[in-house]
């Protein structure tokens, strides 16, 4: 029965999607408050609702219901309780009714803290929330139903959830990845109502942006996570494969990075206007390319979609109705937007400023975009065409890629010295100097050091350049930092009271770029000085690289709850010295046949040692893949600190004073310049 | 002409000027890098082109894969019901690879037709068969069904 209050509460949550889509769009034009209000008690309720039906999912999966399709197919009931949990979203349906969660908590949320907002804007905001989740509901229970059963013949026991799928990283990224995704959705509304009610300024950018913010920071925690469960778990030490699911990940990421800086020049100096809107609206459409891309089998190839088109279809549809009618509002009614009428003077910019710099900044992330969608795009458009079955490798999203990052490290580090209208050159050099020497002799000296051996035949340039683009990013933000505690420093201890009245935004700029350093000298350093080897080793044997010894110890059979293996031990030593036991595993998933590579990893800030087993060979020979990668762990710890940074900025007090008094205090404050260099989250 | 237009003009032509130069360079590298798929009998017929980087996929033969005894050498045939075409490989091959099941090699095709593969791609789950190695089995089986049907005509 479980089951089916599951989807009796998914279908009541639908009917209170349609009438939070139409009643308090309809108040608003009416102007009805009654109508409008109620729009916030209909998002709280489908949040209730949705939650009902997804724990009802989540009962069935725990009870070993087999009897439903989808339980059927992705749990077994020897599974590990912790993985039946996250089987949940483990598929398809299930993970488009984790999407429709997210949707209801996001409104929800809107709901809830939007009391400080016009009644006219939040009563539009939720009304367009719900008319996405309308298109999500219909979805769900139209072509993918979580809930259907089979009957009268269930099977008595699971198919399982696929390996590579029972793990931890598997329980928290795709929440993770959704919640940004779906926060976009948020982003979006704001848009689309500022677009409807013709108006769009500062006030605009300050209620959107810790909404942006924080859908940016769960995007980014995201797709870190990702990268790190795909190392980990695939076995092989990869981070990024430049696969077009990741690439749907990135796309939505680099355009809301985009977004996060723009809408701070939209706050602070009522510029960009309809270039914001135009990325709020870009960004949630790219998550929805992605969530098109990953759900309806085209990326397997177009023929999968043409044999089943009817989720294709649907998501298709979708997409082209959301895209379709925001970029005719957008077209209709962006030049109304962009002309305010209290605006007191055109605002304008010169050629060098903090406007310039973030504008680059923006160009380098949508071209960024560009052609990551256009590598991502051509091969279905190619198999469309007939043109033949064409992959586009690695090769081609470096060869863009990689001088588009380096471009923006570099005006990155003059961004955070540069001022809004104006900025002199030649301060801006002067300041820029010390940095550039520092950064200078690091990239000279330090892969001399990295190296094997010392010497100009081992020495990396693209070790040099990744590290002097990563010191010039955090000198520069150190130098900015340091000039802004040393402000009035006459005074005993006024560097830590300066350091507290630096406002949340600043610091979690500060944070989010030196982020930026870390991650890129994570993977700019791994790539260069990883050394692989895969070798073949009977126990006893022993194998050197890159400085460390390796020992082939010992293999012996484990069982695990629904898995068998072979577990191998392999010593690593340093010198003589016993640096870590590491043990491989290669299991053998009962309920599936299927085989799968358990990677044993010791790991370090500097480098981590990474061991898989691959075939067993004759005898008792194993084909064993040995792995040093130096500075790996870097690139998710950059990861972080750059979500940690956005998540800073979002607590920023300025942004949740209530009272409207406060809002017009914290802008003119913001305006005369004591606070006018912070730029915000970045 | 009036100052405001040059300066405007200025701005569409460096415009025109950068798109042309990046639509130029994603078209060469889309080109450069895009591997191309074929199947076994193409590969054996010739007709795909050698020492470039290129994808192959089929069955493995039953039977066919080698494996040297001190190194990781391995060398086994796929095939797509038509031909087969001999793949060799030093490495590491993926978990789900197995004797009659699917299995796509990327690499270049040396002068005796042999496939040297840089890298072995298997199905990623028991379900999956990828979908250009289903293809071209599917239009190896019809035409095999049709040179059948036209035999069996010839015999009336």
């Amino acid at each position: 029965m479980i089951a089916e209050y599951g989807h009796i509460a998914l279908i009541v949550a639908l009917c209170l999607s349609v009438a939070q889509a139409i009643v308090p769009m309809a108040g608003s034009f009416a102007g009805y408050r009654t109508w409008m209000r109620l729009g916030h008690s209909l998002a709280l309720g489908q949040l209730v609702f949705v939650a009902i039906s997804f724990a009802c999912l989540t009962a069935a999966f725990v009870q070993d219901d087999f009897s439903l399709q989808y339980v059927a197919n992705n749990s077994n009931t020897l599974l590990p309780t912790q993985f039946k949990v996250s089987a949940v979203w483990g598929a398809h349906e299930g993970s488009l009714l984790l999407w429709a969660l997210i949707l209801a908590v996001w409104s929800a949320a809107v709901a809830t803290f939007s009391g400080h907002l016009p009644l006219v804007l939040s009563s539009r905001v939720l009304s367009i929330l719900g008319a996405i989740s309308v298109g999500f509901g219909l979805f769900i229970l139209l072509t993918s139903n979580p809930f259907a059963r089979i009957l009268p013949f269930s099977p008595t026991e699971g198919g399982d959830l696929n390996p590579l799928l029972q793990d931890f990283g598997l329980i928290v990224h795709p929440p993770m990845l959704y919640m940004g995704y779906v926060g976009f959705s948020v982003a979006f509304a704001f848009a689309v109502a500022a677009l409807i009610g013709g108006q769009f300024d500062s006030a605009w950018a300050r209620w959107a942006r810790p909404w942006i913010n924080s859908a940016w920071v769960f995007l980014t925690i995201g797709i870190t996570l990702g990268s790190w469960w795909a190392y980990y778990e695939l076995g092989w030490g990869g981070w990024w494969f430049w696969d077009p699911v990741e690439n749907a990940s990135l796309m939505p990421w680099l355009v809301g990075t985009a977004l996060v800086h723009s809408i701070s020049v939209t706050e602070k100096r009522g510029a960009f206007r309809s270039w914001t809107l135009l990325l709020a609206i870009l960004a949630f459409s790219l998550s929805l390319l992605g969530t098109f891309l990953v759900r309806s089998g085209v990326l397997t190839s177009v023929h999968a979609f043409a044999n089943d088109p009817e989720r294709g279809i649907f998501i298709l549809a979708f997409l082209g109705l959301v895209v379709g009618s925001s970029l005719l509002l957008f077209a209709l009614r962006g030049p109304v937007v962009q002309r305010q009428k209290g605006d007191a003077e055109v605002v304008s910019y010169s050629g060098l400023s903090r406007e310039m710099m973030l504008l680059l900044n923006n160009v380098l992330l949508v071209s960024a975009m560009a052609m990551i969608l256009i590598g991502t795009l051509y091969p279905l458009i190619a198999d469309v065409l007939d043109l033949g079955k064409i992959s586009v490798g690695p090769p081609y999203f470096n060869f863009f890629f990689v001088p588009m990052a380096l471009g923006l490290m570099v005006a990155m580090g003059f961004a955070v010295f540069s001022r809004w209208k104006k900025t002199d050159a030649n301060s801006l050099l002067n300041k820029g100097m010390v940095p550039f020497l520092i950064s200078l002799t690091a990239a000279l000296i330090l892969p001399l050091f990295l190296a094997e051996s010392m010497s100009w035949e081992t020495y990396s340039i693209t070790a040099a350049i990744t590290l002097g683009a990563s010191f010039w990013v955090v000198t520069m933000s150190l130098e900015d930092l340091w000039q802004k505690l040393d402000r009035g420093s006459s005074k005993p201890g006024s560097r830590l009271t300066n350091m507290t009245k630096l406002p949340g935004s600043y610091w979690g700029m500060q944070v989010a770029h030196i982020g930026i350093a870390v991650c890129a000298l994570g993977v700019g350093l791994s790539s260069v000085y990883d050394v692989q080897k895969d070798v073949r080793m009977v126990p006893g044997d022993r194998a050197e690289v890159a400085g460390y010894e390796f020992t082939f110890d010992s293999l012996d059979f484990v069982q695990g709850p629904n898995y068998g293996a072979s577990r191998g031990q392999i010593s690593a030593y340093k010198n003589d010295r016993l640096v870590a036991v590491l043990h491989p595993e290669k299991r053998k998933y009962e309920a599936r046949n299927q085989v799968m590579t358990e990677a044993a990893l010791d790991a370090g800030l500097t480098r981590d040692l990474y061991v898989s087993l691959g075939e067993p060979l004759k005898d008792d020979a194993w084909a064993i893949r040995l792995h040093v990668k130096p500075f790996v762990r870097c690139i998710w710890l950059g990861g972080l600190m750059i979500g940690l940074g956005g998540l800073l900025s979002v607590m920023d007090k300025r942004y949740r004073r209530r009272q409207p008094g406060a809002l017009s205090k914290a802008q003119s404050a913001a305006q005369s310049g004591a606070t006018a260099l912070e730029v915000g989250a970045q | 002409m009036h100052p405001l237009r040059k300066q405007r003009l200025q701005l569409v032509i460096l415009l025109v000027v950068a798109a042309a130069l990046v639509i130029g360079l994603v078209v060469y590298m889309l080109r450069e890098n895009g591997n191309f798929f074929y199947t076994p009998a193409q590969i054996v017929s010739g007709e795909a082109p050698k020492s470039t980087f290129l994808r192959a996929g089929g069955m493995v033969v039953d039977g066919s894969v080698l494996r040297s005894d001190d190194s990781l050498w391995v060398q086994f045939k796929i095939t797509d019901g038509v031909e087969m075409l001999t793949v060799e490989h030093t490495g590491i091959l993926p978990d789900l690879f197995a004797e009659g099941e699917a299995a796509i090699a990327s690499g270049k095709v040396d002068e005796n037709l042999v496939l040297q593969a840089t890298q072995i791609l298997a199905k990623h789950d028991e379900k999956y068969t990828p979908p250009e190695v289903a293809d071209a089995m599917n239009a190896a089986y019809k035409a095999k069904q049709e040179e059948k049907k036209e035999q069996g005509g010839s015999y009336k």
